[in-house]
């Protein structure tokens, strides 16, 4: 088995058997982070560059992590105080770094694409960990690994995905990722954070959350992306909350056990209530470790490729 | 593939591992804080077997565990067709001041031996780390030595040594073939 491509820009063509073996990598790293010594020797002597270009705590730490916990070499980049901030071209940032003998690239960008394009003027293996509101690929991959994880399988499971789906790169990877896992994928949130014909990718849609939540196994609750709203989408946050918001109380008159995912960082009492996500029924810090695992995995099976 | 000559039939090899049990549990002076830890595929079957025999002399119950090395090769960055597939550690009991003897089907490189070290000691301090082989066929890359031998084969560089257990091949046996160029 190997992975078709060098690198991962996106879920989308990435086919079963592929996001299958990543699984079962992933699985082994789990197993590495809970020795005493949590790092392997396999990718000693590589070097490997995050190119950061827009703000990230969670997915550089975990990303940052899991590089050092292979042994490979890690050099940091983020834009405040680089020459980006001089006037030069993701290009010629990107070719000036590998000019330095590097052999990965993990790029976030607010630009959709930007890792493709990194893909075709560099010669490195390239990961997304996010390209505007395009794909969020490992993302995705740790949510799913999460769900099965839980449920032991993923076919036949229907998971929402609620909140502003317009603006998100993690639902576009999860609908992509979760679709070809052959789950029963919805997304619920306000017709202004819904991007129209979203059901020709197969995806149902709720604008009733009430409705989501009697209707779905698990709830990928998404963070209310302030930064991205350059236009007004809903009256006000507490409105938001209002009507979309989950609450302990939703989930309670529901009667069925519902699990509760957050991609991170949470909006305390905007898209989920404090007690929602600190309850038994979310899996948000299982997320955050499973996170390392699977970046471990992702960069095994690219790193050992030729 | 040509089959040159068969070195242990089932019966033999049975025999073979009876005596490294035996050897295993003198050397140790019983099976007190011994554990046996197999190298995946076949080490871990043979692995299983030792501790059988073992337990059932003893009376015991000797812990077990199974090694992937994969992490740890030093040929993983070469040029290959297929991706190593990770197939999973499980040492399920802390190693620390433990006896470990390790168990593999073919000493040859000793190349996986030193991985297998490796990984054991980033897993715990254990108080000695032996090596138990089915077959040592000589070419040692590494000054790599094993401390119970089921038979020693003396090959040339261009045999391969094939074990085949009946856990994953059907057969107990232990072939030398001739390898083919194409």
């Amino acid at each position: 088995m190997k992975l078709k491509s060098r690198h991962l820009l996106g879920l989308k063509g990435m086919d079963r058997n592929e996001i299958e073996f990543i699984f079962d990598t992933a699985l082994n790293f789990r197993e590495v982070l809970e020795r005493p010594i949590k790092k392997v020797p396999t990718l000693q002597g590589k070097t490997i560059v995050n190119l950061f270009f827009e703000s990230s705590t969670r997915t550089r730490i975990s990303f940052e992590l899991a590089e050092r916990r292979l042994s490979a070499d890690v050099v940091n980049f983020s834009v405040s105080g680089s020459s980006v901030a001089k006037g030069e071209t993701l290009k010629d940032t990107a070719r000036n770094i590998e000019a330095m003998k590097i052999d990965m690239v993990v790029i976030r960008h607010s630009s959709p694409g930007a890792a493709m394009f990194l893909s075709r003027v560099l010669k490195s293996s390239i990961i997304n960990a996010g390209d505007g509101t395009h794909e969020h690929p490992t993302q995705a991959l740790l949510d799913m690994f999460t769900i099965k994880e839980k449920f032991g399988k993923i076919d036949g499971l229907k998971v929402c995905i609620v909140g502003d789906i317009l603006h998100s790169r993690v639902a576009l990877s999860n609908i992509f990722g979760l679709k070809t896992m052959g789950a029963n994928v919805a997304v619920c949130g306000p017709r202004t954070l819904i991007p129209r014909d979203l059901e020709k990718l197969g995806v149902k849609v709720y604008y009733d959350i009430n409705q989501a939540i009697r209707n779905s196994d698990v709830l990928n609750v998404l963070r209310i992306q302030l930064e991205r709203q350059d236009r007004v989408f809903f009256p006000s946050i507490r409105e938001y909350h209002l009507y979309f918001g989950i609450t302990k109380e939703r989930i309670e008159k529901n009667n069925r056990e519902i699990i509760i995912m957050h991609p991170g960082p949470i909006n305390r009492d905007v898209e989920i209530s404090a007690d929602v996500a600190d309850g038994s029924q979310s899996l948000i810090l299982q997320q955050v470790l499973n996170g390392v695992a699977v970046r471990m995995a992702v960069l095994y099976l690219l790193g050992t490729q030729n | 593939m040509k089959i040159k000559s068969k070195i242990l039939d089932a019966e033999s090899l049975e025999r073979t591992l009876k005596r490294l049990a035996h050897e295993i549990i003198e050397k140790n002076r019983g099976i007190s804080s011994l554990a046996i830890v197999g190298i995946k595929t076949r080490g871990e079957f043979l692995a299983k077997r030792i501790l059988q025999l073992i337990n059932s002399i003893e009376n015991g119950n000797v812990l077990l565990g199974t090694l992937d090395i994969t992490l740890y090769r030093d040929d993983i960055r070469q040029k290959r067709l297929e991706q190593p597939e990770l197939k999973g550690t499980e040492i399920n009991f802390d190693i620390t001041d433990k006896d470990i003897v390790l168990v593999d089907d073919v000493l040859y490189t000793g190349r996986t031996v030193r991985a297998a070290m490796d990984e054991l000691m980033d897993l715990g301090r254990p108080k000695t780390i032996q090596l138990a082989v089915l077959i040592d066929r000589g070419h040692r890359e590494l000054p790599i030595r094993a401390d119970y031998v089921g038979k020693n084969v003396p090959t040339s560089e261009t045999e391969e040594v094939k074990v085949l257990l009946k856990e994953c091949d059907n057969e107990d046996a232990v072939f030398i073939i001739e390898r083919e160029f194409v």
